[in-house]
């Protein structure tokens, strides 16, 4: 594999989709009892490539591709992970979670609970997220909010290829039922990632960026999204810090309050719809950890409350920019 | 060699004709137990009574392996006993009790046991199939020669998911056997109602080995649940069982008043002609392998049994409050 010949210089960069399949692969070669099941894994690779070569390596009986039935490929996982498997199922488009909710909700997430801690159910959902691909409604949305509503899950939104192979390394080694949510426009953007076995603690939250005047906490692509914003601002003169969270649940409270305390202002960048969403509970998290420092209320910034359109400048207008981000922390510190 | 093996053989077969008695008149005496909790307001919320039923989960539990797996319904507590749950342990949970199987976080609907291979009961409807169907996917990775057992009632016949995991319980081979039981009541509403079609044909539609049998006979069970595990077991793939039986009882303890969805005279002819304890019962005592007393004492014996299970499940203490939050994660 070409990836090999990478990996033995030592330091050298991947792309996203390279650092999820190199996690994959390792963590397959350690624990036989890992196995892919989704729709178009095996010969595909699944339709961004993003698993190509796993099929190669680990045979069918590790890499299955199963019908177009989310919900049923989800329910076997949750009970081959009761019983002594390490499954990661693959959902194709985040979009189609929604099919999956019942496995999810009501079977991963309580299994451990109702069984008074008997049952353990450590398997991992792969999914992606993300608008301005071009693919309309049902196949743009960043849905991760509702399974953070969900004691018993755990979720992670990685934001580089460093963080996605060192978090998903974790959750397959977790013992509880982890979401991983990709963003499919960051597959391709590359990174440096150590060739040797490294884990991300998931619920330790990473400075991306450290700044003095203002924290803007982003998560997945929001992450560039808020770097590229804080790179136009200091042009201005304001110095922005990026906090990303990295795992929804566990959340790293302590970073993002710390961050607010120290510039006393706040924004929050998520993909995700802004009404009811992931930035209303870290906004939340924030506005009552840094109260006494704040200098002006935390301010949300998601995706806009509609379907996401299919054509290219209504689509470009409902999640946030670069421009979007500078414009507000420009009001948000009066300048 | 057959002279001194043929009474072996007859003796094995009674000892498990009467142990098959046992289990179903535990059963009964557990959940009568149980609506007795109930009446006298001891148990926190509802619970599904088993009664009526108790030859599907015994002829069935029979012919598994304590590492076989299964997965329950709403309506569990006969199958975690045939599978070989304690009754305390049982009655501790329905009651809340930290003693239960579950630490009392459980309850009814969700008693779950690692010991006897037990994934849990379920209080969605089908909720388990996917949960049955990966453990028998476990079963076939890992190579361990066990067998998943997906209890679910008429009523999952209509949820999408169980369409999903029978084919690729097929297509995976998977030793799964799908146990349909049937008690006519989706509920409150019968189950022609709500059903279209063949129910049999819903699943050899999509490959299943699948045979209907009458699950008031708990050897006629047994007899076809043996062979399709054995079938599962040896790699051939997964099975349905339609098992016609009926629910004594309401949907729930609290369904007291039924005339509107069934006949009383309906429940009378199940009741006195279709019995499968008293039946079996008589049937025993024509082959000479019980007799009325001894039959009688099974009865009280396991009537003592419950009374002294029930005893300690109220007697036990509650989960103290700083427990609510343990458990959540592994």
């Amino acid at each position: 594999m070409p990836e090999n010949s990478v990996q033995a210089q030592g330091d050298r960069e991947l792309t996203f989709a390279q650092a999820i399949r190199e996690a994959l692969a390792e963590e397959m070669r350690r624990d036989a009892t890992v196995c892919i099941m989704g729709e178009d894994v095996a010969e595909a690779g699944t339709p961004f490539k993003v698993l190509s070569g796993l099929l190669e390596e680990f045979g069918k009986d590790r890499v299955l591709d199963t019908p177009i039935s989310e919900a049923g490929f989800t329910g076997l996982a949750v009970g081959a992970a009761m019983t002594g498997m390490r499954p990661v199922v693959d959902i194709m488009f985040g979009d189609f979670i929604t099919l999956t909710m019942d496995q999810m909700v009501n079977q991963a997430a309580k299994v451990h609970y109702m069984s008074g801690g008997k049952w353990r159910v450590p398997m991992v959902m792969r999914t992606t997220m993300g608008a301005t691909r071009r693919s309309a409604a049902q196949h743009s949305q960043s849905l991760h909010a509702w399974y953070c509503h969900v004691p018993g899950l755990k979720v992670i939104l990685p934001s580089t290829p460093y963080d996605a192979k060192g978090l998903l390394k974790a959750a397959i080694r977790d013992e509880n039922p982890v979401v991983f949510f990709e963003d499919k426009m960051m597959y391709k953007v590359k990174g440096p990632v150590p060739s040797s076995d490294y884990t991300v603690p998931l619920g330790v939250a990473d400075i991306k960026r450290v700044g003095e005047d203002i924290t803007l906490v982003a998560t997945s692509s929001m992450v560039q999204v808020a770097l590229g914003a804080a790179t136009l601002l200091e042009e201005i003169g304001i110095s922005a810090e990026v906090v990303d969270p990295r795992t929804m649940w566990p959340l790293d409270e302590k970073t993002l309050i710390d961050s607010a305390k120290k510039t006393s202002r706040a924004i929050i960048l998520d993909e995700g719809y802004e009404r009811y969403g992931v930035t209303a509970e870290l906004a939340s998290v924030i506005a009552t950890g840094a109260f006494y420092d704040l200098d002006a209320p935390v301010k949300r910034m998601g995706a806009m409350h509609v379907p996401i359109p299919f054509s290219p400048p209504l689509e470009d207008v409902t999640v946030p920019t670069e421009q979007t981000v500078f414009e507000a922390v420009r009001v948000l510190c009066g300048r | 060699m057959t002279t001194i093996t043929q009474p072996k053989e007859a003796s094995a077969k009674v000892e498990l004709w009467l142990r098959m008695y046992r289990q179903m008149v535990a059963i009964r005496q557990f959940e009568a137990q149980v609506n007795e909790l109930y009446t006298r307001a001891l148990m926190p919320g509802l619970a599904h009574l088993y009664i009526g039923e108790e030859a599907v989960a015994v002829g069935v539990c029979e012919a598994l392996e304590r590492t076989d797996y299964i997965t329950s319904t709403h309506r569990g507590h006969g199958h975690c006993l045939a599978k070989g749950a304690s009754p305390d342990k049982m009655f501790a949970e329905l009651l809340g009790k930290k003693a239960g199987y579950c630490k009392g976080k459980g309850g009814s609907m969700h008693i779950a046991d690692p010991a006897t291979g037990n994934l849990g009961a379920n209080a969605i409807v089908c909720g388990s199939a996917g949960i049955a169907t990966g453990a028998a996917f476990s079963a076939r990775q890992l190579k361990n020669g066990r067998v998943a057992v997906c209890f679910i009632g008429e009523g999952a016949l209509g949820q999408g998911v169980l369409y999903e995991v029978m084919n690729l319980a097929q297509l995976f081979k998977l030793p799964v056997i799908y146990v349909c039981e049937n008690n006519l009541y989706t509920e409150y509403t019968h189950y022609s109602e709500t059903t279209a079609g063949d129910i049999l044909m819903r699943a050899t539609a999509f490959g299943l080995e699948a045979a209907s049998v009458d699950g008031q006979d708990v050897l006629a069970v047994h007899g076809i649940a043996e062979r399709l595990v054995d079938r599962a077991r040896r790699g051939n793939g997964p099975a349905f069982l339609l098992c016609n039986t009926y629910r004594y009882h309401g949907h729930h303890v609290g369904d007291i008043n039924r005339e509107y969805y069934r006949s009383k005279q309906e429940e009378q002819m199940w009741k006195t002609e279709r019995d499968p304890i008293a039946n079996f019962g008589k049937w025993l005592v024509e082959q000479n392998a019980a007799d009325p007393t001894s039959l009688a004492q099974v009865q009280s014996e396991l009537e003592l049994e419950m009374k002294a299970a029930v005893d300690f499940a109220i007697a036990a203490p509650y989960p103290g409050v700083d427990e609510v939050a343990e458990d959540v994660y592994a």
